[in-house]
């Protein structure tokens, strides 16, 4: 039935508010999102005013808050060089990485960061995404052939076919764009969203896979595929600047291609 | 129910459909037949201001219009059949109310359709 009222935790309360140090030179106010699934307590938005001279990305920022001002503050993140994608977040209004994401591209005023849309919370900025990564499971991520590989070498790829694969390889499964699709949001227990088709389609044009027929099938499915309305806040957010939108496309063209 | 399934098991769920093409388009096919078929019926609409019945009847007598005019409200009717489908699955989540939506628009669309292509048999062979 329709619901009347907001899920538990939908409604976020002010929070504490953590002054900057007298005589700080260039504060900035950064409003977090805090939640904690031991206090029992709705979700809040801390607000921070930090000193940002030593700070150029907003991972900086995030880690100068919990090594200076709040331990507390919970968040993840690895590399600090856009590989790992483990500090993707909602900063500024996008979802985009907190380790690649200058100060200096936010706007002038105060910056709030949210964890991932959609997304059940472990802890403050961290997401749960394990419904994510099995859908990543889903469909086979790896090489598939039934043909041995040739004895004296591995199995080869001319450099026209390889390049087939730019734009789709460097996809590092951070989830931005697929918590930023609202076509996910609504049906993202049966749509594989943005990151996962992007997947897919890495190993549909890889021209040393041999089961393409096969992963067409298991993507030719109303809610699985065709719940992409090309709304394109994949393609608008990729932090990468990859192109989530088209490999969808260009799975419905092949799917479309094999009818006819 | 307690739901221990693992997570891959969720989300493989009941398996692919093995379809989804063919609405998905025909959704487009529809739109481009609508977008020609549109300029053709606003341009016959206007020609026709102002006159009264006898002229419509005229304008449909003529096979071809009579033809083009059950095409258009045909794929105006599968259109919209395939696009109100698209979004009752989109935002209904109540399963019981979806079936019953999607029933009623299936039945509604075929009845529009059906009578709009009487209607213009009517106009164009009756008089």
């Amino acid at each position: 039935m329709a619901e009347f009222s907001l899920p538990k935790n939908s409604k976020i309360i002010p929070g504490k508010h953590y002054p900057a140090k007298p005589g700080t030179k260039t504060p900035r106010t950064f409003r977090i999102y805090r939640w904690s699934p031991d206090d029992g307590q709705n979700p809040r938005m801390d607000s921070y005013e930090v000193d940002v001279s030593n700070c150029l990305m907003i991972l900086d920022v995030l880690l100068k808050i919990k090594n200076e001002i709040d331990p507390s503050l919970t968040l993840r993140r690895s590399c600090r060089e856009g590989i790992c994608g483990s500090c993707a977040m909602n900063i500024d209004g996008t979802n985009t990485l907190a380790c690649i994401k200058g100060l200096d591209e936010c706007s002038s005023g105060i910056i709030s960061i949210y964890p991932l849309p959609h997304m059940p919370v472990v802890k403050d900025l961290v997401p749960d995404l394990t419904h994510f990564y099995a859908q990543h499971a889903s469909i086979h991520p790896w090489i598939r052939t039934q043909s041995p590989p040739p004895a004296d070498r591995e199995r080869l790829q001319s450099p026209e076919e390889r390049k087939k694969l730019d734009g789709l390889y460097e996809c590092i499964l951070c989830a931005c764009c697929t918590t930023s699709c609202p076509s996910y949001w609504w049906n993202g227990d049966r749509y594989l969203g943005p990151a996962v088709l992007l997947q897919a389609y890495r190993w549909i044009v890889d021209s040393r896979d041999e089961d393409t027929g096969t992963r067409l099938d298991e993507l030719e499915d109303p809610f699985r595929l065709y719940r992409c309305h090309t709304i394109l806040n994949c393609t608008r957010t990729c932090p990468k600047g990859l192109n989530p939108a088209k490999a969808i496309a260009e799975i419905k063209k092949l799917i479309l291609q094999r009818q006819t | 129910m307690n739901d221990l399934r693992t997570p891959l098991a969720r989300v493989h769920g009941l398996g692919s459909a093995r379809d989804g093409m063919r609405p998905w388009w025909m959704q487009r096919l529809t739109a481009v037949a609508l977008l020609l078929l549109g300029i053709w019926f606003v341009v016959s609409v206007l020609l026709l201001l102002r006159s009264g019945y006898v002229a419509a009847h005229l304008m449909l007598a003529d096979p071809l219009n009579a033809v083009l005019m059950i095409a258009f409200t045909t794929a105006l009717f599968w259109h919209a059949q395939i696009g109100m489908q698209v979004i009752i699955e989109d935002y209904v989540s109540t399963r019981w109310l979806e079936v019953v939506l999607q029933v009623l628009v299936r039945f509604l669309a075929v009845l529009g359709a059906l009578a709009s292509a009487v209607a213009v048999l009517r106009v164009a062979l009756g008089y």
